[in-house]
């Protein structure tokens, strides 16, 4: 920034700062996306302070959601029969609003491991585990998880032998997949806390594999 | 748009038959923005109401050309699917959003 010796312009460019809290104000996006809360909310169909909240929710939504549901089913049986038959029901044992969501819960074993992703889109279990990543929406990660999976999750470190079979789902606006994964050896007595802790975001979309 | 119907939309990217995704996925990930959590937070509340169903959101992002599908960010598409939607359900006039980004421009420090 050019300095033009007159101390005293610094005091003035405060008044034309954009607020510290949100450096993106200005951008156009940020006025698309102010314009249509503003006009919802003059037409009645969002009330004002609710969209806030709905952010402020939504930042409590995080993988460990997810990860408690898995060291929950890794540590009882009928739980994880529950969560398998009825994930709903299971999840809202769990004090986890589904929110309507329909979900499908996928279990790896030694025969068999999944992925998801939505080829179409970016459908996510969101109540579980919050915003899907930039990857999971990226146009490759579409492309080629249903066609070269082995190859895709080579990428992120995951070798899967042959023997064991790499089942895709793609999910729907109206099906979502959590991957349950296998509980790693080495773990035995852990604590469903202790657990939780190992499960990753990826290993519940089945990009990684839990370690202990 | 294309005129051969047997073509695949924009979207409709599995199995990469086009050979156009084939690189390596991209791995960096960043922290939404506030606009962008704005947009989600607005998107998600009009689906509890009962105001855009997800398939209503795909339309409206599956509905933009195959040029503006490639140009927009996500939360760019899902704020156009969102305005698209409003505007068909009569909850918003067409245009009130391009003159409502307007008047806060106009108004922009």
């Amino acid at each position: 920034m050019p300095h033009d010796g007159h101390d005293h312009h610094h005091d003035h460019q405060h008044d034309h700062a954009p607020p510290p809290d949100d450096p993106s104000f200005s951008s156009d996006q940020a006025l698309g996306a102010r314009a249509l809360r503003l006009l919802l909310e003059e037409a009645g169909v969002l009330e004002p302070g609710e969209v806030a909240r709905q952010i402020d929710r939504m930042d409590g939504i995080t993988p460990s959601m997810g990860a408690s549901v898995v060291a929950r089913a890794w540590v009882d049986p009928a739980f994880r029969k529950r969560l398998i038959e009825t994930p709903v029901a299971a999840c809202t044992e769990m004090g986890i609003d589904l929110q309507g969501t329909h979900l499908h819960v996928v279990e790896n074993t030694a025969s068999v491991h999944n992925v998801i992703v939505c080829t179409l889109c970016s459908c996510y279990p969101k109540p579980l585990l919050g915003i899907p990543p930039d990857w999971y929406k990226s146009y490759e990660y579409r492309a080629r998880a249903v066609i070269e999976p082995r190859a895709v999750l080579a990428e992120f470190g995951v070798a899967i032998p042959d023997s064991v079979e790499v089942r895709v789902h793609d999910s729907t606006a109206d099906l979502r997949y959590l991957v349950l994964p296998a509980r790693p050896q080495g773990t035995e007595g852990w604590s469903e806390e202790k657990l939780a802790a190992i499960v990753t975001r990826d290993s519940m979309i089945g990009t990684a594999i839990p370690k202990a | 748009m294309s005129t051969n119907p047997e073509r695949r939309g924009m979207h409709d990217m599995g199995g990469d038959p086009d050979h156009r995704w084939s690189g390596p996925v991209p791995r960096a990930e960043h922290v939404l923005a506030p606009w962008e959590k704005e947009v989600d937070a607005i998107r998600t509340l009009l689906g509890r109401k009962g105001l855009q169903t997800a398939d209503e959101l795909r339309l409206g992002i599956e509905s933009l050309s195959g040029e503006d599908y490639a140009r927009l960010s996500y939360y760019e598409r899902w704020l156009r699917s969102v305005v698209h939607t409003m505007e068909v359900k009569g909850i918003l006039k067409p245009g009130a959003h391009a003159a409502k980004v307007a008047e806060l421009k106009a108004r922009r420090p």
